[in-house]
């Protein structure tokens, strides 16, 4: 056994990693588990997992029933997925340019587009507002689709040019001389290198998308374009909450993200970049 | 008609001049050589040349064409790349037919100049696999192969050595120089090391700063080098430099090739004392420490035996010795 590994060393990296896997995942769990009992279970004994007696489906039946539940997730899906499809387009053509060119403001350029990873989006929500307002764009999930792109560019951007820095030179000119254009070169040679990269900023940049209740709520409120985290809400009320349908419509919601989630993650994993290079 | 030539060719990144004017005339069927040490330009000038840097003022010609603004793929050049830059995701047969096929050539037409490269080079067995299930070795075989198949006019090679290992390195060296040979074709090779560059070369170019120190054939460097930086990198163990005045001689610098210096326990013209014995069976470095010169190397043939911190005597044979005044420069005759 190598240096690096002693047991006792990786017992304890295991132990710390189980103990922060538990405390991340408690949440969920109790979300989920929550979700299939009847409302009094719920409050007698939160953490009990459902009996007999106290399962019940009534939180889905409420969910399924009351309101288009179907559409929100639809406009949820919709919305996640051409974000994050313009993002990484964007994202990794922009980086694409700042890394592979030399041009006058090169660095000026990348700067000013990394200042948006320092200030949040939600500081220009009244300028947003306005803007939707006046192009007619408020109540579309276009809307949705435009402030999440440019919400998740800064990010990818600086997450991009950084491997595609590393991407090797040679690869691309031997692209060069051998006739590909520019586009190829970008699209066949170093978009499969960097991967690993894409699906990490994929993660990134949908999570707090599919999670995000601030921007539907401001931009796209009506009843054709809720998404599923604000449709969820007409089950919390001021004075009564239908606890069974929030949670129920919850436990629902973390389906789509964790099945992204576990297409991206394969990519991560995945090595193709061996053999490319030395 | 020249197959290169530069005129007076320049490059600069913002106010750093990388190159400074430089001036070759490479002939059909010449294997050149740009060897000098790392950051000299060399392998900028290559680039320069393959249409991957843009040429700051001057003038590139390939095969009597201007091609200061014809995009790389129009040159007609192939180039080897030092990192191999196979592409990942195509095959080996594909990898080689790429570039036919970008210009628009037909199947049998790829098919057939990819058969004949793979052929010269033993390649067939590989030509279904992909880049990452080849060795190193190999890889470097497709990337010339992939260079063979366009049948450039030019073709280019970047280090293409360098991530070989020694006995590799040797191997395909030979057979690099097979290639120019059976094809007959024009090719520029960095290097950084001599002795690649003076076992392969028809014409070598010794870079320093982005100036050419001197262009000639391998022996006529070897023999006749033009200044102290050309004597000290061609040939291997380097050259040695005495100060002139303690041997009672005009010039500022006298150099001496290791092979061309006598030694002796009893008698010689430079007193000195052993620091360090090398012995690589067919010949022997003797680096002998002295007081006017600092550290002298004597290279014998054969195998010899002294003992560290013995006295010796050292005798350059002054019939092969070059001259050099105070800047480095050559004094001839």
């Amino acid at each position: 056994m190598s240096a690096r590994s002693s047991l006792p060393r990786s017992v304890a990296a295991h132990g710390i990693l189980i103990l922060y896997t538990l405390i991340a995942l408690f949440p969920v769990f109790v979300i989920v588990v929550n979700s299939f009992k009847s409302r009094r279970a719920i409050f007698n004994e939160p953490l009990a997992l459902p009996t007999r007696e106290t399962f019940d489906l009534i939180g889905f039946q409420t969910v399924l029933s009351q309101g288009d539940f179907f559409q929100y997730f639809l406009n949820s899906m919709t919305v996640t997925v051409f974000s994050l499809f313009f993002v990484l387009l964007f994202g990794a053509m922009a980086a694409f340019a700042l890394s592979e060119y030399r041009f006058r403001g090169n660095t000026l350029t990348g700067l000013y587009l990394a200042l948006g990873i320092m200030i949040p989006i939600r500081l220009g929500t009244v300028a947003i507002l306005q803007l939707m307002v006046a192009t007619g764009l408020v109540n579309t999930l276009t809307a949705l689709v435009l402030v999440y792109t440019a919400q998740g560019l800064p990010l990818a951007i600086f997450i991009l040019s950084e491997f595609m820095r590393g991407v090797s030179d040679d690869l691309k000119n031997a692209g060069r001389i051998d006739g590909l254009s520019e586009y190829r070169i970008f699209f066949r040679l170093v978009l499969p290198l960097v991967r690993p990269a894409m699906a990490t900023v994929a993660v990134f940049t949908m999570i707090p998308i599919w999670n995000d209740l601030w921007f539907p709520l401001i931009l796209a409120p009506s009843e054709a374009t809720k998404t599923i985290t604000l449709g969820s809400q007409v089950f919390i009320g001021q004075f009564v909450t239908n606890w069974n349908a929030v949670l129920a419509a919850l436990s629902l919601a973390i389906v789509p993200v964790l099945v992204l989630y576990l297409i991206f993650s394969r990519q991560l994993i995945r090595g193709i970049t061996a053999g490319a290079v030395k | 008609m020249s197959a290169l030539t530069l005129s007076n060719v320049t490059k600069s990144f913002g106010k750093t001049e990388v190159i400074a004017g430089v001036d070759l005339n490479v002939e059909p069927g010449e294997f050149c050589v740009f060897v000098g040490p790392s950051g000299c330009g060399k392998s900028t000038l290559l680039r320069m040349i393959a249409g991957l840097e843009d040429v700051t003022s001057g003038d590139v010609t390939i095969g009597g064409n201007r091609v200061n603004d014809v995009a790389p793929a129009k040159r007609e050049i192939a180039m080897v790349f030092q990192s191999y830059a196979l592409y990942p995701h195509l095959t080996v047969r594909d990898n080689m037919g790429l570039a036919l096929k970008q210009a628009g050539a037909s199947k049998a037409e790829i098919s057939g100049a990819t058969e004949k490269a793979s052929g010269m080079l033993g390649l067939q067995p590989l030509l279904e696999r992909r880049p990452a299930e080849l060795s190193g070795g190999q890889r470097q075989r497709v990337a010339i192969g992939r260079a063979i198949v366009r049948r450039p006019k030019l073709f280019l090679f970047d280090e293409p050595l360098s991530n070989l290992d020694a006995a590799l390195r040797v191997a395909t060296r030979i057979e690099i120089a097979r290639l120019h040979r059976e094809l007959g074709a024009t090719m520029i090779y960095v290097t950084h090391d001599q002795v690649e560059a003076m076992t392969l070369a028809d014409k070598i170019v010794v870079l320093r700063a982005g100036r050419v120190e001197q262009v000639g054939r391998p022996m006529d460097l070897y023999n006749d080098p033009a200044n102290t930086f050309v004597a000290g990198f061609i040939g291997s163990p380097q050259m040695n430099f005495l100060k002139s005045a303690p041997l009672g001689m005009s010039s500022a610098q006298m150099g001496i090739r290791p092979e061309h210096v006598a030694i002796s326990a009893e008698a010689g013209q430079i007193a000195g004392r052993i620091s360090h014995v090398e012995k690589l069976g067919g010949e022997t470095l003797v680096y002998a420490l002295t007081e006017d010169h600092g550290l002298l190397t004597v290279r014998l043939f054969g195998e010899h035996d002294y003992a560290v911190d013995s006295a010796v005597w050292l005798t350059p044979d002054a019939a092969r010795a070059f001259h050099f005044d105070a800047d480095g420069a050559r004094i001839r005759g």
